[in-house]
């Protein structure tokens, strides 16, 4: 039985974000991190791992530093690790990123028992579209904001949050789960874990090792096989002082800048 | 994926899905047709709404009150709870059926599950979380001029172009995107629920709406997926992280602290938000400690931050001075809140909150 | 000479920031003011392997280095320096004596529950007439032929009330020494918790590491096993010794983490706080106070990090003695937390002196380190000792 997890390395946006003048991200001002709703992905699995002794095996798609943050998986206590990494792959968008990535999860192999998690969204692309997207590719049944989860017998009953409650749903293994940062506390790695993390296999997967895969066409991948581009990006004004709101109206004034925001 | 949407040429139509959830139209879909219409018209063609579910023909009307000409409305048992593989494969043979050459949706927790699965088996690329839309190229300009720091009379655009622009923020917000499909039909985006503005409701036009039933398969082998149960939550310990909008009391609430406290709720209420507190209300003993903000509370960033009668000491400050938009109202004109405030105002709260709560009513009511 | 860490100390160290800001920060305060130990920290730790850090897989330890244990401590005393003396005392004090003098029973028996943090360690040398004065023993340890009676108290013990495992210092009886003179045989053992005879007593209330269990340790007529004769009859006065040597290098290490957790608080304070018109940073005493005690904070840090080395070398076969390097480890980083613990309150002005910031707190728990597992005259006299034979 397998846990496969999929995992992105990702400028850390929580702090202070350094932009260029080009209005492109400044990734080299910024420390990289593990995206935090992959963390709670990961944890999931390993809890899976400990109830079931299943393997746990992650997965990203990045240039070779990801592997630094494999290693940290595995010692947090994954089995293994796969880095999909090729210059054919950059410049992806989800599409394209999803094909790629369905296409390593078939060399891993998924089977009847086997789970695939994913985190809900990347905090630099925000777009939760990858899990879903490499579910469709795969054939899986999906459930996505995974906020708990149980595996018996081959099959997965999730409570899927929605914005005011939940719903709980049953779906048959093989099958996707996109997992949100609230679902659980990912357990930090552990001495003994960090001392064996090297010695643990790690497969990297270039272009070559996936090519033979039907998912994997010269315009399914890359820059070429991505169906939406970047038209413009740029960042948004910044925040002048304030401003004292002064006269017997100020509640009305306030009033009216919120709603002209639309925050009211 | 026998599907081919590459003759970008062949599709026609702006077509919006419409949520539902219990029977009931979500907000988001009349803020999403009401922007639709105005793609459409600069399209020069149709605005859809799609709505699935069990005997919901009777809600599909309204939906032609924001500006929708018709709602194609697919009617079924196993429609009626949301499920990825049943709305996903309707959705799909419509739109391979009809060829629509834009589809938004509104990127609720459901839309959000939605949208990438139809748009992988549609071949075509997704936007997620836009929040500004665009076709004609100069309106485009005009937002770029407003909205970023582009220089754009020094740049080339082509002004013929028709593509769907759609903007969104990335990297938690601190850089805006925006994306093009231009060589995949239809163009898909999902959008954020309460960022569009619901246009004035035509009750005329409601009425011409058309409701149209497309044909579509649809059985249990489908759906890959059992809902068991869906709930609501239950109340819980005040979530100040989580929340959008924070309205906090500080001493300044001495004089009344309940009196003071209710006010903040009231508030709180109207901006959909929670009450905080500095430090010297909660050692007060006027409110919970779940509630504190501050260097020994919790720190927070939401969209909007009310510091009512608080002056500002840095233990308070260092808690709350990333949030989005900060208004404070104090006494004292020199508070050290009015430093990191983006809208001040002096005076005394227990007179200043009641009016900010009636003026806010109304300018709810007049939307 | 290399100073970069392995890309395994680098994760490690990582994990022991982010656990200290988590786990062990948020309850920094309490632990100190309510004198409360802090049990979930310790099964949290354990859960990590950062109960056996740098003893082989094969009992149970992590199978890291001292160097990685050197940092925990470090790590988790810039936070709370409770926290970094349960960690210490447990295995420099307790663990590291049963895997250095242990037989391979003694070792399977106790070292994987020390390690897994099953059992927590504590030893015990000090008694009420014997501090520095460390052969002015008078617990003694009479061989009744099939068990050993011990009689007499310790005290000053951490981890005195929530330990398993003690390592008790004790007389044995008296030999006629090179010189012809009679002294004390004084022998190591192992004393369970429940052993009948054995039991804890007053807890002390300290000025500083108020969440450490410091306790007495009460011997009336206490019974163990043969077997828990802990090296070789009569060595037990090296045993304490050489356990001290190691215990040096972990309190360098929460002395050095306090010091740093000290800096840092002050250097996120100066630059908040304003006084004139402008932040109290921008001030050069500010800035000439800080820039010293920093380049005093990072001295200590090479010294500490030098001893711990070296004590990993000696684990692994070299001849190498530590005693010298972690009595100067001990001594500069024990003065050099005080100093800078003192000086940085002075800089947070009268907020420094309130219970509100941490520094008044670190500033009372510095003082002990310049105390406890051999004062700093004690450190002296060691350093002077090898100096000038």
């Amino acid at each position: 039985m397998k846990a496969i997890v999929c995992v992105k390395q990702v400028p850390d946006t929580s702090g202070k974000v350094a932009v260029n003048e080009n209005g492109t991200l400044d990734r080299a001002s910024m420390a990289t991190i593990t995206n935090p709703d992959d963390l709670a992905a990961v944890e999931a699995a390993l809890r899976l791992k400990d109830q079931t002794g299943c393997e746990v095996i992650v997965v990203t798609m990045g240039p070779p530093p990801a592997e630094g943050m494999l290693r940290e998986l595995i010692a947090r206590g994954a089995d293994r690790a796969v880095l999909v990494s090729g210059r054919e792959f950059g410049g992806s968008d989800t599409f394209a990123t999803s094909q790629i990535l369905a296409a390593a999860i078939n060399k891993i192999g998924v089977e009847k028992g086997d789970v695939v998690f994913c985190g809900r969204q990347a905090i630099d692309g925000d777009t939760a579209q990858v899990g879903p997207q490499i579910a469709e590719k795969l054939h899986l049944p999906q459930i996505t904001y995974v906020a708990d989860v149980k595996v018996e017998d081959g099959v997965v009953t999730a409570k899927r949050m929605l914005e005011d409650g939940f719903m709980m749903i049953q779906a048959e293994t093989p099958c996707l789960l996109t997992c949100v940062k609230e679902l659980n506390e990912p357990r930090y790695m552990s001495v003994g874990g960090i001392f064996e993390c090297y010695s643990k296999p790690m497969d990297v997967f270039d272009y070559n090792a996936l090519k033979d895969d039907p998912l994997i066409e010269v315009d399914t991948i890359g820059l070429k096989g991505s169906p939406t581009n970047v038209f413009k990006s740029f960042t948004p004004p910044q925040k002048g002082a304030g401003t004292m709101l002064e006269g017997d109206d100020v509640a009305a004034q306030m009033a009216g800048i919120l709603a002209a925001k639309h925050l009211i | 994926m026998a599907y081919d949407c590459t003759d970008t040429a062949a599709f026609k139509g702006v077509w919006v899905f419409c949520e539902q959830r219990e029977g009931k139209l979500m907000p988001t879909d009349f803020e999403l047709i009401s922007e639709a219409r105005k793609l459409a018209d600069e399209l020069g063609c149709e605005l859809s709404g799609l709505l699935l579910g069990e005997n919901v023909e009777g809600i599909a009307k309204e939906l032609g009150g924001y500006g929708a000409d018709k709602v194609l409305v697919c009617d079924s048992p196993l429609l009626k709870d949301y499920t990825t593989d049943a709305y996903t494969k309707v959705i799909c043979d419509v739109i391979h059926e009809y060829k629509p050459e834009v589809f938004l949706i509104g990127a609720t927790n459901i839309g959000r599950d939605l949208g990438p699965r139809c748009a992988a088996r549609l071949h075509t690329g997704l936007t997620a979380d836009a929040t500004h839309l665009d076709i004609d190229t100069a309106k485009y300009m005009d937002f770029l001029r407003t909205s970023s720091t582009i220089d754009v009379d020094s740049q080339k655009f082509n002004m013929e172009d028709r593509n769907l622009k759609m903007t969104r923020p990335a990297f938690g917000g601190h850089l805006m995107a925006t994306i093009i499909c231009p060589r995949f039909r239809p163009q898909m985006s999902t959008v954020r629920p309460g960022v569009m503005k619901k246009s004035a409701f035509d009750a005329a036009k409601a009425e011409a709406c058309q409701i149209v039933k497309p044909a579509f398969e649809l059985t249990e082998a489908d759906c890959k997926t059992k809902v068991l149960s869906i709930e609501k939550a239950a109340k819980k310990m005040v979530d100040l992280i989580g929340a959008d909008v924070v309205v906090s009391v500080g001493r300044g609430i001495s004089k009344d602290p309940q009196a003071g406290i209710k006010l903040a709720e009231e508030l709180a209420a109207e901006l959909g938000g929670v009450v905080g507190a500095s430090r010297a209300v909660v050692d007060s003993g006027w409110i919970s400690s779940d509630h504190q903000v501050g260097q020994t509370g919790k720190t927070v960033h939401p969209k909007i931050y009310v510091a009512l009668g608080i002056s500002g000491a840095i233990q308070h400050v260092a808690g709350m001075q990333d949030s989005e938009m900060i208004i404070a109202v104090n006494k004292n004109d020199m508070a050290p809140i009015f430093g990191v405030a983006d809208y001040g105002i002096c005076g005394d709260l227990f007179k200043v909150v009641p009016q900010l709560i009636a003026s806010i009513k109304a300018a709810k009511a007049a939307e | 000479m290399d100073f970069t860490l392995s890309k395994e100390q680098l994760m490690v160290q990582k994990m022991y920031r982010e656990f200290a800001q988590n786990e062990v920060k948020p309850l920094a305060a309490e632990v100190d003011e309510q004198e409360r130990y802090p049990e979930e920290t310790v099964a949290k730790m354990a859960k990590l392997g950062m109960m056996g850090i740098y003893f082989p897989k094969k009992y149970g330890g992590a199978g890291a280095d001292v160097l990685s244990y050197a940092m925990a401590v470090e790590e988790l005393s810039k936070v709370c320096g409770t926290t970094g003396v349960i960690v210490s005392a447990h295995t420099s004090l307790c663990a590291a004596p049963i895997f250095e003098n242990g037989t391979e029973e003694q070792k399977m028996k106790y070292l994987p529950k020390l390690c897994s943090g099953e059992w927590v360690g504590a030893f015990g040398l000090t008694e009420p007439g014997a501090g520095t004065d460390a052969q002015g023993q008078q617990t003694t340890a009479v061989d009744m032929g099939d068990y050993w009676l011990l009689n007499g108290s310790k005290i000053f013990i951490t981890n005195a009330g929530y330990a398993n495992v003690f390592i008790i210092i004790a007389v044995t009886g008296t030999v006629v020494n090179k010189k012809g003179r009679k002294v004390k045989e004084i022998s190591a053992f192992i004393v369970e918790r429940t052993d009948e005879g054995f039991s804890v007593g007053k807890h002390e209330k300290k000025m500083g590491i108020r969440g450490s269990s410091t306790c007495e340790l009460i011997m009336e007529d206490c019974k163990i096993p043969k077997d828990r004769l802990l090296g070789v009859k009569g060595k037990g006065f090296q045993v304490a010794m050489k356990t001290l040597d190691g215990g040096r290098i972990g309190i360098a290490s929460q002395a050095l983490g306090i010091a740093q957790g000290a800096l840092d608080e002050t250097v996120a304070y100066v630059k908040e706080r304003k006084q004139f018109g402008r932040s109290i940073a921008q001030f050069q005493n500010t800035q000439f106070e800080l820039a010293e005690m920093k380049a005093r904070v990072e001295a200590a840090r090479l010294l500490v990090y030098r001893a711990a080395m070296k004590k990993q070398a000696a684990m692994e076969g070299s001849k190498e003695h530590y005693t010298v390097e972690a009595a100067e480890a001990k001594l500069i980083a024990a003065r050099t937390a005080s100093d800078v613990t003192r000086r940085c309150l002075q800089l947070f002005g009268g907020y420094g002196y309130t219970r509100d910031y941490p520094i008044e707190r670190m500033m009372r728990d510095a003082k002990i380190t310049e105390i406890y597992e051999g004062t700093s005259e004690v450190q002296m006299m060691v350093i002077s000792g090898d100096l000038l034979k």
